[in-house]
């Protein structure tokens, strides 16, 4: 299984001179099997690059949307294959009690927001809630459960073939709780991160700035290695980096976040680069 | 736990599996922890899952000493009743039956702590339902009445 980010960044892409590490681009993961099946997690800006960069001739691509805030979804209107005849697109989100997943990527997939209407993208789209039970895409089997952020939010848990990965965007676990983490049973998304390789998870903030930001949905680099630390992850690789943190300031939350969890390999999510599962 | 797949990872707590709780129990646990009304919550079975500090001191219990406990347990073990003494079978309780019935329910009843004392209280009773429809538990709230 092979893990590439194309997007790291929370919140709104923030390019330039002091992000060219980590990057500016909003979220966007691709997860690829040994068989080529592609899993496309989140649409952030960087799906972009992304749908340039995907062969023509692959047979179906699946995009999973952890959820519908602009930074996960505001590259939709730009990924290649959606305007491509033929190309078999699914989109995954989850699911809500009010209106479908198309009539809530409609209100930006719209004017005024977008000149083009989801329903004139010429690919072959179909759209899906976020699978209810383990599901199977390609070579990859698929689950998916509610994680605690503002809004309908779902995070992912990718195997194939023994290896493991999970993929908790925008998680704020420790909202509410004193002496975080109080174990597996009352720690949202522990399920998904249990004993995975590698988990993707949001470290968007200090601990300082958390403190002020409270009920935002996002954790601290401090607070996502002790989720990683008690799910029995492998490897922590923190994600949705803070639009104001260059990288000499992700690179400090990186240092901090792996000083709290010492049994846990930590380092912050860089544009371009993949990882080997 | 939710119909997404929470619970396909239980873990190994000692002797028994332990499945991660619904996310909806968890953000209620959490908000329950930081109110003053007592606050009951049992899980989809309708065993008690967590009881605030509120509610420890109207029950007469530590969420610590007990952990879980199981429907049988709970809607026995504090004696509801009614005013003429007449014990309250658990399927008339206000909980069991948002439980039961997914609706909400209000009731003035009687309890015996676990510290053997009698108290006159308000239940308000709703059960919890999580995306897709599915049932997660239902919570309690209790008003305790003070004579005069």
């Amino acid at each position: 299984v092979r893990v590439t980010f194309w997007g790291t960044r929370g919140s709104i892409a923030s390019p330039g001179p002091s992000t060219q590490g980590y990057g500016g681009n909003t979220a966007c993961v691709q997860v690829t099997a040994d068989d080529g099946t592609c899993l496309i997690l989140d649409a952030g800006t960087g799906i972009r690059a992304l749908g340039d960069a995907l062969p023509s001739d692959a047979a179906r691509i699946d995009i999973l949307l952890s959820h519908l805030h602009m930074d996960h979804i505001q590259g939709l209107g730009f990924f290649g294959p959606f305007f491509t005849p033929g190309r078999e697109v699914h989109v995954w989100g989850p699911p809500s009690a009010t209106l479908d997943l198309r009539g809530r990527l409609s209100r930006y997939l719209s004017p005024p927001l977008f000149p083009v209407r989801l329903r004139d993208v010429e690919s072959h789209l179909e759209l899906h809630n976020a699978p209810a039970e383990p599901a199977r895409i390609g070579a990859f089997e698929v689950s998916a459960a509610t994680i605690i952020h503002p809004g309908p939010t779902v995070g992912y848990r990718i195997t194939e073939n023994g290896a493991s990965m999970a993929y908790l965007s925008d998680h704020e676990p420790a909202l509410g709780v004193e002496g975080f983490p109080i174990g597996p049973a009352w720690t949202s998304g522990h399920d998904l991160a249990a004993g995975v390789d590698v988990l993707v998870h949001d470290g968007q903030f200090s601990d300082t700035e958390r403190q002020a930001r409270v009920g935002w949905g996002h954790s601290s680099t401090v607070e996502a290695a002790r989720f990683a630390h008690q799910a029995g992850a492998k490897r922590l690789v923190c994600f949705h980096h803070d639009p104001s943190h260059d990288d000499e300031a992700v690179d400090r939350l990186v240092e901090t976040a792996a000083g709290a969890a010492p049994d846990v390999l930590v380092s912050g999510a860089r544009e371009g680069v993949s990882l080997q599962v | 736990m939710l119909d997404d797949v929470q619970g396909c990872c239980p873990y190994d707590d000692g002797d028994r599996l332990v499945a991660q709780r619904s996310v909806e129990l968890i953000l209620f646990r959490q908000l329950a922890t930081s109110l003053a009304v007592p606050v009951f919550l049992v899980d989809e079975a309708g065993d008690l899952v967590f009881l605030n500090e509120a509610a420890e001191g109207l029950l007469g219990i530590r969420f610590d000493d007990i952990d879980e406990l199981p429907l049988q347990e709970w809607s026995t073990g504090f004696r509801p009743h009614a005013d003429d003494g007449s014990l309250l079978p658990p399927e008339e309780t206000p909980l069991v039956m948002a439980l039961r019935e997914r609706r909400p329910c209000h009731q003035r009843l009687n309890i015996t702590g676990i510290d053997g004392v009698d108290r006159s209280i308000e239940v308000t009773a709703f059960p919890l339902e999580g995306g897709r429809g599915r049932l997660i538990g239902a919570v309690a709230m209790f008003w305790e009445q003070h004579e005069g």
